[in-house]
C-alpha cells in the first residue's frame, strides 16, 4: 500500500510534451530516495489542460504541477514527496491563492466544467481494470443484467434524453429501440471511434483515459438490443488508444466481464477492434460498416438504416465513443439525474476540444446550455495577446463559424443549427481578428476535397469546384458573379450528395458567407484581405519617414527583395517579395507594414 | 464475473487506495510532521503505518498527509488530527504502535487517546 499517489498524465498531449520521460525520471528519483514502497506513480488519461502539459498531480492533497520539467523532479521528490513541502513555484499558478493552495475545481478552467464522460480521465489508471471497478465500473452492466429487462434499459436511455454525441444528435434511446425492433439471427453493436475532425480529440481522450467505460456501455447496448458481438472501429493513428483498448478487452475477458454467461445471466458478449486507415469518410456510419466488412470505405444510400440492415446486412447499433461514455452513469444515477442537466432538448454535458486562438487549449466538458462566451472567456481563459474574438468554428468540416454577435447563445444541438453551425463531434476552434474567414472556409474545403471518397458526383466534383472558386477569391481573381455561383453550388451539393460528408461540406462556406460576406466582397471588389492573411492580396511597404537605413531587413530578406544603402531609405521590390513577413518582425523601428 | 458480490469485493479492496485521490472538504486530516527533525526521530514509519492502516481499513473519509516542521522538534514525531468543526488534536512522540492505537481509538472510535496528546505529555 502506498501513502501517496503521483498521477502523471499519459494522454496524447502530455505524451508529446514529454510525460513518458517524466515518469521514468520520477521513478528513478523515488527509488534513489528510498521511497519506492511509499509512493506510487500512476499514468492516467487526459486532464484536459493540455496547454500546460506535462501535468502531474500529487495525492493526497491534489497538488497540481504543470509544465513539469525533468530537472524539477529531484526537488519535487525530496521536498514534496519526502517532506511534504509543496514546491510552490512549480504549481499551476491558478491554484495558488492568498490562503494557500486551492483545489483544482476552483480554478477558472475547471470551475464551470462538469465531467461525466470524462469523469475517470486523469483520475484512474486506464490500464487497471481494478481502478475502473473501484470507481463503480461494471456496476451498471451488473445491475442491468441482473435486474433489468432489455426494454427497461432502453426506457432508461429514452427517459434520460441522451442524444448522439458524434454530431447528428439523434436520440440514443430511439436508436436502441429501432435496433431492438428488427429481428435477426445475428445483431451487432458498433462503436464509432473514427474521430476525424481536424483538431478534435474528445473520443481519443476517453479511449486513452477510460477505455473500460466503452466496453461496459457496449455490453449494456448488446443486452438491450439483443446482440452478442461488438466492434470498435478506431483509427490506427491513435496508437495509445488502440493499445489501452487491447489491454482493457483482455482484462475484461479475464474477469469474465466479456465472454460467455456474464454475471451468470446467460448473456454472452464479446468485442473486437477494427483499425481504420484514416479515411475521414469512414466516420460516416455506412462507410464505417463497409470498412469493417473488409471493403473500401464508401457510404451507401439510406434507407435501409443500420438498425435494419447494417454490418454484414444484419441489424446493427452504432454509437459514438462519447455517447457510450454517458451510458453507465445514466444507468447508475438514473435518467432523471441526467435529464436535470442541460437545456430542454439537449440533456447532459458535451465535451469540446478547445483550440485555435485561445489561452487554455485543451479538453473541456460543460453542461449543455453553457454559453460560448463562458467557454471562450472563462474556461478558455480568453484570447492571447489582447486580440479580439472574431468567430468560433464548431463542428469541424461539417460545421460553421459563429460570430461575436452570437457569443451569448446557450450551446445545444438546436441552437447551433439555428445559427448556421452544428454541434458536430465537439471541435471548437477560436479565431481572432488575424484570421481571414475566406481562408478558413478554404482550409476546410481543402480538407473535404482531400477526403471525399469519390463515390458520388456532387461531392467529388462539387467540392473541388467550390475549392477552386475560393482559391480565385483569395487570389483576387474572382468577380461578384462567382460569389453567387458559389452559393448556388453550395446548396446544390447539400441537397444532392450521397452521405453526410458531402451534404455538410459546404457549411463552412455558407456560414462564413452569412456572417462575413463583407470579407468576401473585400477580396473580390477591393482586392484586399482585411485580416492580412491571403498572400496574393498583400504587399509589404517601407515607410520612408520611419526607415533609418539600418540594413537589417535587407540582410534577412530570403529573396533579396529589399535594397538600399546604409542610412538611406530602403525599398522593397514587389516582384521579388515572397511575403514571408520576416522583415516586419525584424524591423526595430516599425517602418515596415503590410497592406 | 458471476455476481455483483464479486464486483463489490474488488471495489471494497480498491476503495481504500482510491480514497487517497478524493478531494472533499469535509474530510478528517491526519498530518505527520516530516521535516528533518521529524524524519530523524522516526516520523516515516509512523506516516507509513497511518497511511497503510487507513487504506486497508477502508477509511475513505480520512486523508493522511505530511507537513513540514511544526516547531516542537523535541517532541517529534508529531501527528495532528484535524476534524472539520473540531479542535485540532496534537499527538507527540508517536511510534508506529502508538499510531495504531490512535487509528483504532480516535479515528475509528472517536475517543481521543489522551495519554499521547501534547497536553498530557508536555503538561
Amino acid at each position: 500500500m502506498y501513502r501517496s499517489h503521483v498521477l502523471v498524465c499519459g494522454g496524447t498531449g502530455c505524451t508529446s510534451s514529454g510525460s513518458p520521460r517524466i515518469i521514468e525520471v520520477l521513478n528513478a528519483e523515488i527509488e534513489k530516495n528510498g521511497l519506492s514502497d511509499e509512493i506510487s506513480v500512476v499514468q492516467t488519461g487526459c486532464h484536459g489542460l493540455c496547454a500546460l502539459g506535462p501535468i502531474m498531480i500529487v495525492y493526497p492533497g491534489a497538488t497540481f504541477y504543470s509544465m513539469v520539467k525533468e530537472e524539477d523532479i529531484p526537488e519535487i521528490v525530496s521536498e514534496h514527496l519526502l517532506k511534504g513541502r509543496v514546491v510552490t513555484r512549480l504549481v499551476y499558478d491558478e491554484t495558488i491563492s492568498e490562503e494557500g493552495i486551492r483545489s483544482l475545481n476552483e480554478t477558472d478552467f475547471y470551475k464551470k466544467q462538469h465531467r461525466i464522460a470524462l469523469r475517470n480521465c486523469g483520475v484512474i489508471n486506464p490500464e487497471s481494470i481494478d481502478e475502473y471497478i473501484a470507481t463503480n465500473g461494471y456496476e451498471a452492466l451488473g445491475k442491468v443484467l441482473t435486474e433489468y429487462t432489455p426494454d427497461q434499459v432502453i426506457q432508461v436511455i429514452l427517459d434520460s434524453g441522451l442524444r448522439g454525441r458524434g454530431g447528428g444528435g439523434f436520440p440514443t434511446g430511439l436508436k436502441w429501440k429501432f435496433a431492438k425492433g428488427y429481428e435477426g439471427d445475428q445483431k451487432y453493436i458498433c462503436c464509432n471511434a473514427d474521430e476525424g475532425d481536424p483538431g478534435a480529440f474528445m473520443d481519443r481522450s476517453v479511449l486513452e483515459g477510460d477505455p473500460h467505460v466503452v466496453l461496459e456501455a457496449m455490453a449494456i447496448a448488446g443486452y438491450a438490443v439483443g446482440a452478442n458481438q461488438g466492434y470498435i472501429y478506431v483509427r490506427a493513428e491513435y496508437p495509445i488508444a488502440v493499445q489501452r483498448l487491447n489491454i482493457a478487452i483482455e482484462q475484461a475477458r479475464e474477469y469474465g466481464l466479456l465472454g460467455k454467461n456474464i454475471f451468470n445471466s446467460g448473456f454472452d458478449f464479446d468485442i473486437d477492434l477494427r483499425l481504420g486507415a484514416g479515411a475521414f469518410v469512414c466516420g460516416e456510419e455506412t462507410a464505417l460498416m463497409t470498412s469493417i466488412e473488409g471493403n473500401r470505405g464508401e457510404p451507401r444510400p439510406r434507407p435501409p438504416f443500420p438498425a435494419e440492415k447494417g454490418l454484414f446486412e444484419k441489424p446493427t447499433l452504432l454509437n459514438n465513443v462519447e455517447t457510450y461514455a454517458n451510458i453507465p452513469p445514466i444507468i447508475l444515477n438514473g435518467p432523471a439525474w441526467f435529464a436535470s442537466m442541460g437545456t430542454e432538448k439537449s440533456k447532459g454535458t458535451k465535451v469540446f476540444a478547445l483550440g485555435g486562438k485561445i489561452n487554455n487549449t485543451g479538453l473541456v466538458e460543460i453542461p449543455m446550455g453553457t454559453t460560448l462566451r463562458e467557454v471562450v472567456e472563462e474556461i478558455g481563459g480568453g484570447i492571447p495577446n489582447g486580440k479580439k474574438f472574431k468567430a468560433a468554428q464548431t463542428g469541424g468540416p461539417s460545421g460553421g463559424c459563429i460570430p461575436a454577435d452570437h457569443l451569448d447563445v446557450p450551446i445545444d444541438y438546436d441552437n447551433l443549427i439555428n445559427i448556421g453551425s452544428m454541434m458536430g463531434s465537439g471541435g471548437l476552434i477560436v479565431m481572432d481578428e488575424d484570421n481571414c474567414m475566406v481562408d478558413i472556409a478554404k482550409f476546410f474545403l481543402e480538407f473535404t476535397v482531400e477526403e471525399s471518397c469519390g463515390k458520388c458526383t456532387p461531392c467529388r466534383i462539387g467540392t473541388k469546384r467550390l475549392y477552386e472558386m475560393l482559391e480565385r477569391i483569395t487570389e483576387g481573381n474572382a468577380t461578384m458573379d462567382d460569389i453567387d455561383k458559389m452559393e448556388e453550388l453550395c446548396y446544390y451539393i447539400k441537397e444532392n450528395a450521397l452521405c453526410g460528408l458531402g451534404q455538410t461540406a459546404p457549411n463552412p462556406v455558407l456560414s462564413t458567407l452569412r456572417y462575413f460576406r463583407d470579407e468576401y466582397v473585400a477580396h473580390v471588389v477591393d482586392k484586399k484581405c482585411p485580416a492580412g492573411v491571403c498572400k496574393a492580396l498583400l504587399s509589404y511597404h517601407i515607410d520612408p519617414d520611419k526607415c533609418k537605413g539600418c540594413t537589417l531587413c535587407a540582410r534577412i530578406c530570403p529573396s533579396s527583395a529589399i535594397s538600399g544603402k546604409v542610412k538611406e531609405t530602403h525599398v522593397i521590390d514587389q516582384s521579388k517579395c515572397l511575403k514571408c513577413g520576416a522583415c516586419v518582425e525584424k524591423c526595430r523601428f516599425g517602418a515596415i507594414s503590410k497592406k | 464475473m458471476k455476481s455483483l458480490e464479486e464486483l463489490k469485493a474488488i471495489r471494497e479492496t480498491m476503495r481504500g487506495q482510491m480514497g487517497l485521490r478524493s478531494e472533499d472538504n469535509d474530510r478528517i486530516r491526519v498530518v505527520v510532521g516530516m521535516a528533518t527533525c521529524g524524519i530523524a526521530s522516526g516520523a516515516r514509519p509512523v506516516l507509513n503505518t497511518l497511511s497503510d492502516t487507513v487504506q486497508s481499513k477502508g477509511l475513505t473519509n480520512i486523508t493522511v498527509t505530511q507537513t513540514g516542521c511544526i516547531g516542537l522538534c523535541k517532541y517529534e514525531p508529531i501527528v495532528e488530527v484535524m476534524e472539520p468543526g473540531k479542535e485540532k488534536i496534537t499527538y507527540v512522540k508517536v511510534t508506529p504502535e502508538k499510531a495504531l492505537e490512535i487509528v483504532d481509538q480516535h479515528l475509528i472510535g472517536g475517543n481521543i487517546v489522551k495519554k499521547y496528546t501534547i497536553a498530557e505529555v508536555v503538561g
